[in-house]
């Protein structure tokens, strides 16, 4: 994170960040070093780098998200960008305008970097095919996530100093979930064992194609595990044909101290937030001594300066 | 059409003639006259046709027209994606002499006065046939019957919903039991929409790495047993449009093993391409019912060799970029595909996947015979719809020259081997290819 010369140490030869599948080890390695020290610079009172400066980083975020947009704004102000927040949701769109209308009015602004959220799969995508500047994905539909599942490696690498061959278990609603399948990519790309739990409503057909242990039960997934990964369960998904009710949900699969002590005794627990207590996670264990939460949200920062420095890196300077 | 037809005779010389009406494939020429064909065979001379043009097909196929029997044009309503203007300018490039059109416009093809704008709009500007399917149910909701009788009269010459699947048993029940009647032909798009639900592709793997949401096979399948059921109960006519996946010919395979009259057709996309060629999202690919597996499309394949499959259509669909260019969910469903249905069924016949015969059959003579149109043969007599073409030329398919209003195809810079060099209807020639100028 120096404001010169660092352009020559990362690796990272793409124009985008538009999912995990695709990057290789050493790519997300790499952002996980330059995130390292990305943590160091934040906990200092001075936070403010030029790597970004004279930059325009616009954040696009057509699904309302306070925690994620406020984690890339930091990130690229504490980097010297001009930060620039757009809620699409409540503006263009109604208007009947399309996506690639968006894209193309904004492109003329001569943005370098868009961050964008879109509750569509593949709709960043799209929407980077049609412009000039870098893309990152901060969540397409149930596709990707990839900020979060590289905040959610960093985490995991910090307080247990590996990630090879821990064991993850993903826990929840997997079927609408692109952190989930961020992770997968992600953890599977660095050498852990990955096992997905939930009832069988709410786990994707195939999934067990995408690498990953598949399990019914709680107690038979969390046997042995390293990290415990749970997942927002939408409340509205508590009706019709896929969950019963919260209190069934909860039972069966919302994590407690009881269940956590199916995992192994220095197990850790995440949550990509915000959380529903009482859902798919209970407060003495969301708060608690084994609970990576917060740590989650200060490294969700480092690794958004990490990917917007590397991206820049790759700019055009004249 | 504003040319005095048959004006001079023509004579289609030095050709493999393929005529499935017949099961006919031969070397010889054919001879035509007046609209209508004299004759067809390697015994023709152009001894009694005397003037005739004489077109040496250098061993290129001459074989019915194609009829295809899925078509959607836009016109009335949506004029801006599809005319009859171009939609039949795209089907004489392709080798169609015949399109049935589907009732989805606006206003819907529900009532005689419709049918009867649409027969005179499309004889004023359409180069090939134009035969309507009529809707089943008024404003295709699925909830009254139109006026089967007097709409067969006025020349529907079938019944459907079009996208629309009809939902309710009992309705469709009532439908195929009034149709027969009049002896018509009840066609059902077979998508359970409550299954289906907001599915937009096939549902597995691909669909969970895509993070879209999948419709599983069982949405075509529980529908087509149930139609099958209803169409054996009322003994009626009956088709299931579009087949998808081969667990769906089940049903099907035993109704015709008993005798009843149902049949089925699949489009040309299910079974030149899969769910992966969906790709990143690319919604040209997006389509009702969605591609299916690998596996699916080779057994469909097979299905369609073994004659299980009866009718082969191209599902041509307009769609334009305010429909298409959007997220893969929020896109239309549809492509195009009467200018490139000949070419890419060609390779299923170069794969080996299915002799030439039977591939025609299924775009020309099956359909014909369906719906009950003289058209479809080279019988001497019939009228002259004539398709030649080469197949084995080779060409690009490019978006610019395709002669659709929209521009979403599915074969996009693909590769075909199959090219039509001459289209005629009525005796009319509608298309001729011209060799790009070196």
């Amino acid at each position: 994170m120096t404001d010169t010369d660092a352009t020559a140490k990362i690796a990272f030869p793409h124009r985008h960040l538009l999912g995990i599948e695709g990057l290789t080890m050493q790519e997300i390695l790499g952002l996980l070093d330059l995130a390292e020290e990305a943590v160091e610079v934040n906990r200092q009172v001075q936070k403010k780098r030029r790597t970004l400066s004279g930059r325009t980083q616009i954040n696009l975020f057509f699904e309302a998200s306070t925690r994620t947009q406020s984690s890339f704004e930091i990130a690229g102000k504490r980097l010297g960008a001009d930060v620039m927040n757009m809620a699409v949701a409540s503006s263009s769109v109604k208007k009947g305008e399309t996506l690639i209308d968006t894209a193309v009015t904004l492109n003329a602004m001569h943005p370098d970097i868009l961050v964008v959220r879109h509750s569509s799969a593949g709709a960043v995508e799209l929407l980077a095919q049609k412009v000039g500047c870098s893309v990152i994905n901060a969540g397409d539909g149930a596709h990707e996530h990839p900020t979060q599942a590289l905040l959610d490696a960093l985490s995991i690498r910090r307080a247990k100093g590996r990630i090879a061959g821990l064991t993850v278990t993903i826990c929840g609603d997997v079927l609408h979930s692109r952190v989930a399948r961020s992770n997968i990519h992600c953890l599977n790309a660095l050498g852990a064992h990955v096992r997905v739990v939930g009832p069988s409503t709410l786990m994707p057909r195939g999934i067990e194609r995408m690498g990953v242990e598949v399990h019914k039960s709680m107690k038979d997934a969390l046997d042995g595990a390293d990290i415990v990964m749970m997942l927002r369960l939408q409340r509205e998904r508590m009706k019709g044909s896929l969950v019963p009710s919260v209190r069934e949900y909860f039972h069966f699969f919302g994590l407690d101290e009881e269940k956590l002590a199916y995992a192994k005794p220095d197990a850790l627990v995440m949550h990509p937030g915000p959380m529903n207590r009482g859902v798919e996670i209970d407060s003495a264990v969301a708060d608690g001594p084994r609970s990576l939460i917060r740590d989650q949200v200060e490294m969700g920062v480092a690794i958004r300066m990490a990917v917007l420095e590397a991206l820049a890196s790759n700019l055009p300077n004249h | 059409m504003t040319e005095v037809d048959g004006h001079r005779p023509l004579v289609l010389a030095n050709a493999r003639i393929v005529d499935p009406s017949r099961d006919i494939d031969t070397a010889g020429s054919v001879l035509v006259a007046d609209g209508r064909i004299i004759a067809a065979g390697p015994e023709a001379t152009s001894a009694r046709l005397h003037g005739a043009e004489i077109y040496d097909c250098k061993g290129a196929v001459v074989a019915p027209g194609l009829v295809d029997m899925r078509v959607f044009v836009g016109e009335p309503g949506f004029e801006h994606r599809e005319t009859f203007a171009s939609a039949s300018q795209a089907a004489a490039a392709g080798g169609v002499t015949t399109i049935v059109t589907m009732p989805d416009t606006d206003p819907v093809i529900d009532d005689i006065a419709l049918v009867d704008y649409l027969l005179a709009r499309a004889s004023e500007t359409s180069l090939v046939h134009v035969r309507p399917m009529a809707a089943l149910t008024k404003e295709l909701k699925g909830e009254a019957l139109t006026e089967i009788g007097l709409l067969k009269a006025a020349g529907a010459v079938a019944f459907t919903d079009g996208h629309n699947a009809i939902r309710s048993p009992r309705m469709l029940r009532g439908a195929l039991t009034y149709a027969r009647d009049f002896d018509a032909l009840v066609v059902n798009n077979t998508q359970d929409p409550d299954l289906v639900g907001d599915g937009v592709m096939n549902s597995g793997e691909t669909s969970t790495r895509l993070g879209l949401k999948g419709i599983v096979k069982e949405a075509e399948i529980i529908m087509v047993e149930r139609d099958v059921r209803l169409a054996r109960l009322t003994r009626s006519r009956y088709h299931a449009a579009q087949i998808s996946v081969p667990e769906s010919l089940e049903a099907i395979r035993r109704a015709k093993d008993e005798g009843f009259a149902v049949t089925c057709g699949t489009t040309i996309n299910h079974l030149t391409l899969n769910e992966l060629d969906i790709g990143p999202y690319r919604t040209f690919f997006k389509m009702s019912p969605p591609l299916r597996t690998e596996d699916d499309r080779r057994a469909m394949v097979a299905a369609l060799a073994e004659g299980l499959i009866d009718v082969v259509v191209s599902a041509h669909d307009p769609q334009d970029v305010e429909t298409k260019r959007h997220p893969f969910a929020e896109a239309a469903d549809g492509a195009i595909g009467l200018e490139t249905l000949l070419a890419a069924a060609m390779r299923l016949v170069h794969a080996g996947d299915i002799a030439l015969l039977p591939m025609l059959a299924a775009m020309s003579s099956r359909p014909a015979k369906l719906l009950g149109l003289d058209a479809g043969t080279l019988k001497p007599g019939s009228p002259a719809d004539i398709v030649v073409f080469d197949p084995d030329m080779p060409w690009v398919v490019a978006n610019d020259a395709l002669k659709s209003r929209s521009k979403n195809t599915v074969f996009e810079d693909a590769r075909m081997q199959g090219r039509v060099l001459r289209t005629l209807v009525a005796g009319r020639t509608v298309y001729e290819y011209a060799p790009p100028v070196a």
